[in-house]
């Protein structure tokens, strides 16, 4: 569905520049950008971190923070100047004419609020309804995103209801004065791919039912493609590109552009296929060594594994002597890791993976159940006093945020060397050093960076440091929780690529706990399909993902969003049988 | 053995990284001219404190009758009390005393405080329930009145008024301490401290305390002007410091008794003073936090 383009748009953003005030001067955040939004439209602008995507939303909305300033250039939405319009002309217009849905829906709402009221206040606010039709509308704001039992769940707080359910109500907030223009910034980031789906998908319809347009602001290309008319690429605070959809994919026109598209797990054969040509450093340009044989004798064995979450015994319980069953976040499950082997657990959230791997690290007590590593069994020493034992240098984890899982008082070069001191039983400091160089050279960090704190370095360095330390002990068995997960897709990429290469070179094996299918694909031999605390479907890689069995697997491939104009992709079928990508 | 290590690792950038605290540590001051103003009254009333008493033009305990209740005059700055004593020497020797008891009874209570509140907030269970009780009985009490129980029951010594003081601070620094430690208890950076190979105690003590450090920095100096008002407050009540030592609080008390008649000076420049230290203490706390926060270096 292309817009018409003969009509005047609906807003069109003209040379605009912003900049923020910072310790270290002015930054210019968004150079020069034009972009033009049609009426019907939708608008995807894809970038990476850091492209001023969000900034210049902000800037349409007029909500810039303190530090941040208009210096030049125009923002027209319906012949109004937004750019030099005061605040209470603006405060009237966010909400009734441009709404906006945020990227944590939790965060959006008021969690001390009623969420029907939360819609009453807009609608009032806006003179959209009086204050005694206001809950009615609000109910019927609630069942135009399909919240059932809409009366119900009017008086419920946001902390009562689950992700997706917040953003519907963020949604409905968004689109209850009917705007014109629905600004979308990231809305699906953090929510499960089948969630994710099904959010898109309610937007696209009301959206189009409407005749609004949509400002949808995303760092991925494949949502974009499969949701929006036009796509306008967005690289350090400047527009690079814009074309509609089928264009963009087909022929982009800009090297970036076609290193994103690259960079997008979607059609790649192998994790080499994600790194353009000339951005392979030597050592990565040779093809993925062949994985080292993994062999029978099985490195890692769970066996009906189980953790249980009780909460605390009432008083009333607590005289009857009895209590909860609990909550079974893993319920008896089973797998095994060969050595060398790399098997990848997908799930979404709330299924258990992250409990599973918590347990099999020995971070976590099971309830009931084995763990055998190399024949021993784990469970025989309680989580906390496993730091002491001598298994713990060869199981490590790489952590799902690398920001939040390195001290922030200290540097890199302090975060690698922990495990060498306590676990290595390293103590002179120069060659603690010397170890941490050569750690650094492997995960590619510049030993310049190294004595930097984490807010000083970039995500990707950040990831880089998360993973030299957990090889730094050269570990047997490595989990990655979702490592990339909080990564943009180009240095995902590179980190993919890294993994690939470490677990060729030490023999390493990898339990690859994920959401993303996409990425497991690439990186695992074998896949567990986990939902609600069990296994639905394990297997080799390429045949669950070519021929799933399980009627939940098939759900969670189809809700990966996959442009039909992706280049060696057939649209929306079951991706290729894989070559041989270890 | 482990302290080596760490010296050794940090030798080589060491002299970067103290020029980068300095630099900090120049940032923090010029970004935030009521921080340096902080600094620098402090920094003043340290020098007076460790060099004031070697410095004063009189002997603050001489007692000279010909000349008592004289106002403030060129020879006698801030004036002589009622036993001929010069005021300005009694008000600057007063500075060691007063903060002496103030600094002590603060590190006492951080110290314990903290251990507690680590503690409490880190392992939870029957340790946190026994303090939290007890840092709620210590607080169900009004607290200046808890503060003279303890030395009227305890014995009219400084060390008294010490102790007392850091008992009723404890509940701060305890609880800010278990909610620190607690929400951090489960961080992804302690999680990481577990697979190295970290043990409990050194998680705590090395990874999680001195995260918390920043907020325990504002309680830390808002405490500080509380303590030297609390000691001030003991004194002004007869507990505490005895006459004739030179103390902020007795000389307030003393001199108010002559405020009726117009001898203004004597409560005036030690009530001052003691304002002075409490509001130096107030502003400091943002600065010290901000020294103290990695996030805010570049």
């Amino acid at each position: 569905m292309s817009a018409p383009l003969h009509n005047p748009p609906l807003l069109a953003v003209r040379d605009l520049c912003v900049e923020f005030a910072t310790r270290k001067g002015p930054v210019t955040a968004v150079r020069a950008v034009n972009l033009q939004v049609a009426k019907g439209e939708t608008l995807g602008i894809v970038g990476e971190s850091g492209s001023g995507k969000s900034v210049t939303s902000y800037a349409v909305m007029r909500i810039l923070d303190r530090a941040g300033r208009i210096v030049s250039g125009g923002i027209e939405f319906g012949g109004m100047q937004l750019h030099s319009a005061d605040e209470a002309m603006m405060s009237d217009l966010r909400g009734r004419e441009i709404s906006m849905i945020f990227q944590n829906p939790r965060a959006a709402l008021n969690p001390i609020r009623q969420v029907g009221k939360q819609i009453e206040d807009v609608l009032i606010r806006h003179a959209q309804a009086t204050h005694d039709q206001a809950k009615q509308k609000a109910i019927e704001a609630l069942e135009k995103v399909r919240i059932r039992d809409a009366a119900k769940r009017y008086h419920a707080y946001p902390f009562e209801l689950s992700g997706g359910m917040c953003q519907r109500v963020v949604i409905a907030i968004a689109l209850a004065c009917r705007p014109q223009l629905l600004i979308a910034d990231e809305p699906t980031t953090g929510l499960d791919v089948t969630t994710q789906k099904a959010v898109m998908e309610l937007v696209r319809e009301l959206t189009r039912s409407e005749g609004m347009s949509t400002l949808l602001i995303t760092h991925d290309l494949g949502l974009a493609g499969e949701y929006c008319d036009r796509i306008v690429v967005m690289e350090k605070g400047e527009v690079i590109e814009q074309q509609d959809t089928a264009g963009l994919f087909t022929a982009p026109a800009h090297p970036y552009t076609r290193r994103l598209i690259r960079s997008t797990p979607h059609s790649a054969a192998t994790v080499r296929d994600l790194l353009p040509e000339d951005l392979r450093t030597p050592d990565l340009r040779t093809p993925l060594p062949p994985a080292a044989a993994v062999s029978a004798e099985p490195l890692l064995e769970v066996r009906d594994l189980v953790k249980v979450f009780e909460s605390p015994p009432s008083l009333i319980q607590r005289l009857r002597g009895k209590s909860d069953a609990g909550y079974r976040a893993v319920d008896g499950i089973s797998f095994s890791i060969a050595r060398g082997e790399s098997v990848g657990l997908v799930g979404e959230s709330g299924c258990g993976k992250s409990t599973t791997s918590a347990m099999v690290m020995r971070l976590l007590d099971a309830t009931s159940g084995s763990i055998r590593f190399k024949g021993q069994e784990l469970t025989a020493v309680s989580a906390a006093a496993f730091a002491s034992t001598p298994q713990r240098r060869e199981l490590q984890m790489v952590f799902q945020d690398p920001h939040e899982s390195l001290n922030p008082r200290a540097t890199a070069a302090q975060s690698i060397a922990d495990p060498l001191r306590r676990l290595e039983g390293m103590t002179d400091g120069a060659a603690i050093r010397n170890r941490v160089e050569e750690l650094a050279t492997q995960v590619g960090l510049p030993p310049d960076l190294l004595d930097r704190l984490p807010h000083q370095l970039s995500g990707g360095q950040k990831a880089r440091v998360g993973i030299a330390r957990a090889i730094s002990t050269r570990p047997e068995l490595l989990i990655l929780d979702e490592p990339t997960a909080a990564l943009d897709v180009s240095v995902q990429a590179v980190v993919l690529n890294l993994l690939a290469d470490l677990k060729a070179a030490f023999g390493m094996s990898y339990l690859f706990v994920s959401h993303d299918l996409e990425v497991v694909r690439l990186l695992c031999d074998r896949v567990i399909v986990m939902r609600a605390g069990s296994i639905v479907e394990a297997g080799p890689t390429a045949q669950v993902l070519s021929n799933p069995q399980a009627e939940y697997t098939r759900e969670l491939l189809s809700a990966i969003p996959r442009p039909a104009h992706l280049p060696g992709h057939a649209g929306r079928q079951a991706p290729a049988v894989i070559a041989g990508a270890a | 053995m482990t302290d080596i290590t760490i010296n050794t690792i940090t030798a080589a950038p060491r002299s970067s990284a103290w020029s980068r605290g300095f630099a900090h540590f120049r940032y923090v001051m010029t970004s935030n001219p009521v921080t340096l103003l902080a600094f620098v009254m402090l920094a003043a009333m340290i020098l007076i404190a460790v060099f004031g008493p070697a410095l004063v033009p009189h002997d603050p305990l001489a007692t000279a009758a010909d000349k008592a209740l004289k106002p403030p005059s060129l020879q006698h700055w801030f004036g002589t009390d009622q036993l001929g004593r010069d005021v300005f020497s009694r008000v600057i020797v007063a500075t060691r005393l007063d903060l002496l008891i103030s600094v002590s009874a603060v590190a006492l209570s951080f110290f314990v405080g903290v251990a507690m509140g680590a503690c409490a907030g880190y392992w939870g269970g029957w340790f946190d329930k026994l303090s939290g009780r007890l840092l709620d009985t210590i607080m169900a009490f009004p607290l200046f009145v808890l503060a003279m129980g303890i030395v009227a029951a305890a014995g009219n010594t400084i060390q008294n008024i010490v102790i007392a003081t850091a008992i009723i601070n404890l509940p701060f620094y305890a609880r800010v301490a278990r909610a620190e430690v607690s929400i951090r208890r489960n961080a992804g950076y302690v999680q990481a401290a577990r697979l190295s190979g970290n043990s409990e105690l050194r998680i705590l003590i090395e990874k999680i305390l001195p995260n918390t450090l920043p907020p325990m920095m504002v309680q830390l100096s808002l405490n500080m002007g509380w303590a030297i008002l609390n000691a001030a407050g003991l004194s002004f009540i007869g507990l505490g410091v005895r006459p004739p030592t030179a103390e902020w609080g007795i000389m307030v008390a003393e001199g108010a008794n002559f405020i009726v008649s117009g001898e203004w000076w004597l409560a005036l420049f030690p009530g001052a003073a003691l304002m002075l230290a409490v509001f130096t203490f107030n502003l400091l706390g943002d600065g010290l936090r901000d020294l103290v926060d990695p996030q805010r270096r570049t």
